[in-house]
């Protein structure tokens, strides 16, 4: 088949992906975050209001799309489709079964973290277009808070790259299947990796981008109609790619222990998005749990917390392993 | 080559396919402009002022900070594929303890100076 076809039906299953994925994942905040608060959530539209989605998407779709006066109107239209685009093609990373991957790079690690880097840089153009102060106070505590965890995210990763001996991540999925999820003697770097991924999606405890109480609707505020849907597509599909791509790294991927990784067959991807699924629940809870970090607060955490103790972890990671190879053999 | 190809397509096809819901949006949307409608929010109150200001160049450290700590993980990377295979023995591991160290001093030093309190 001709390779540019194949790459374009690769862009339409992810799309499709993305698309079940967020109005799943609004679904299930609704309801996850009612259940929380001691709430009842959408109840009234289709069985437990799970057609409540139908009219959001009318609206978005059938709203006045407007621009304010002043703004910057290029950056303004662009900022959406460069909070999107990079979400879509971080999707094209993660395997979801053994050839059920759309770029299987041997950089697979480095590539999503890149991408999903270029996130904060729409959503800065977008709080700076808007002209608004709310939007702009929000844009820039989104690139301090993305500076502060870049680097304990980063740095998460890299146990199971040291583990697997590869950035190939369909080989750390492998690498797992044959051994023991990653999670066991990294757990450390799980949790952290959990929760850089909570701040990478905006959520709270770490939303201080759009901290409604604050900031109206931070970066977003001047959006309205497709646009905003767009932001709002973006920040639930990134819920998605944080939460597979922990599950990749940490906790088997699309593999299950104990079952031969190349008969899992139609189940793999099956396999991977219920993985993914409760992570998404692990961060629904916590986010309906947990009040708001203060900014600074926030970022002393990044800075003073994190960081020193993930470079630290990393090595004591790397001088056990090295231990354990030197006591066991090479094969452990 | 196949890579390249798919990822091209992402980032192509994908900005194809925001424009083109945009423009789906455009077609059914109503637009009556007025002059109001265009005014930034400001808890309803017309706008004091313009948005666009000056930063503290407090930022900025945290900025220099974040390149300096951001190429040492790049570093770190390569690094902990070769790290993790038995074959490289323990040098390896001591070197990059030793750089690690360097900077985890000059991040002590950044600490004291106060330079990673946020204002």
């Amino acid at each position: 088949m001709n390779v540019w076809l194949q790459a374009l039906l690769w862009m339409l299953f992810v799309v499709t992906i993305m698309m079940v994925s967020g109005a799943s994942i609004i679904y299930m905040l609704r309801k996850v975050l009612a259940a929380a608060h001691l709430r009842i959530g959408p109840n009234t539209l289709g069985p437990a209001g799970i057609l409540q989605l139908v009219p959001d998407v009318i609206k978005l779709l059938t709203k006045e799309d407007r621009h304010p006066n002043f703004s910057d109107k290029g950056l303004y239209c662009l900022a959406p489709i460069i909070i999107f685009v990079p979400m879509l093609t971080a999707f094209a990373f993660i395997p979801f079964g053994p050839t059920m991957v759309a770029a299987n790079v041997n950089m697979g690690v480095m590539m999503i973290l890149a991408f999903l880097t270029l996130v904060p840089l729409g959503v800065f153009a977008a709080g700076w277009a808007s002209h608004n102060k709310y939007a702009l106070i929000g844009a820039v505590r989104s690139v301090g808070a993305a500076i502060t965890f870049e680097i304990p995210l980063l740095l998460s990763v890299l146990p199971p790259i040291m583990l697997a001996g590869s950035m190939n991540l369909s080989e750390i999925v492998l690498a797992q299947a044959n051994g023991f999820w990653f999670v066991i003697p990294a757990l450390p770097s799980a949790v952290i990796f959990l929760i850089c991924a909570q701040m990478e999606t905006n959520q709270a405890p770490f939303d201080m981008t759009e901290a409604e109480s604050e900031l109206v609707a931070g970066f977003s505020t001047e959006y309205s109609a497709m646009r905003f849907g767009f932001i709002f597509l973006a920040e639930f599909a990134g819920n998605f790619v944080m939460a597979a791509l922990a599950v990749t790294l940490f906790f088997g991927g699309w593999t299950l222990p104990g079952i031969d990784p190349h008969s899992m067959g139609i189940f793999a991807p099956m396999v991977l998005i219920i993985k993914s699924y409760i992570i998404i629940f692990l961060f629904m809870m916590v986010r309906g749990n947990f009040s708001r970090y203060r900014v600074d607060k926030m970022a002393a955490l990044g800075w003073k917390r994190l960081i020193p103790f993930t470079l630290i972890w990393v090595l004591v990671f790397a001088i056990g392993l090295r231990a354990v190879q030197t006591l066991f053999g090479a094969g452990a | 080559m196949f890579e390249q190809v798919v990822i091209a397509v992402f980032i192509i096809a994908g900005a194809a396919f925001a424009c083109l819901v945009l423009s789906l949006s455009w077609l059914l949307s109503p637009t009556k402009p007025t002059k109001d409608k265009g005014l930034t929010y400001e808890c309803g109150v017309e706008p004091i002022g313009r948005p666009w200001v000056r930063f503290r160049p407090g930022y900025f450290v945290y900025a220099i900070l974040f390149v300096i700590f951001d190429i040492e993980v790049i570093f770190l990377f390569p690094w902990a594929i070769a790290a993790g295979s038995a074959v490289t023995g323990w040098f390896i591991i001591i070197e990059m303890v030793v750089f690690v160290t360097i900077l985890l001093i000059g991040l002590a030093y950044a600490w004291k100076e106060g330079a990673l309190n946020w204002h």
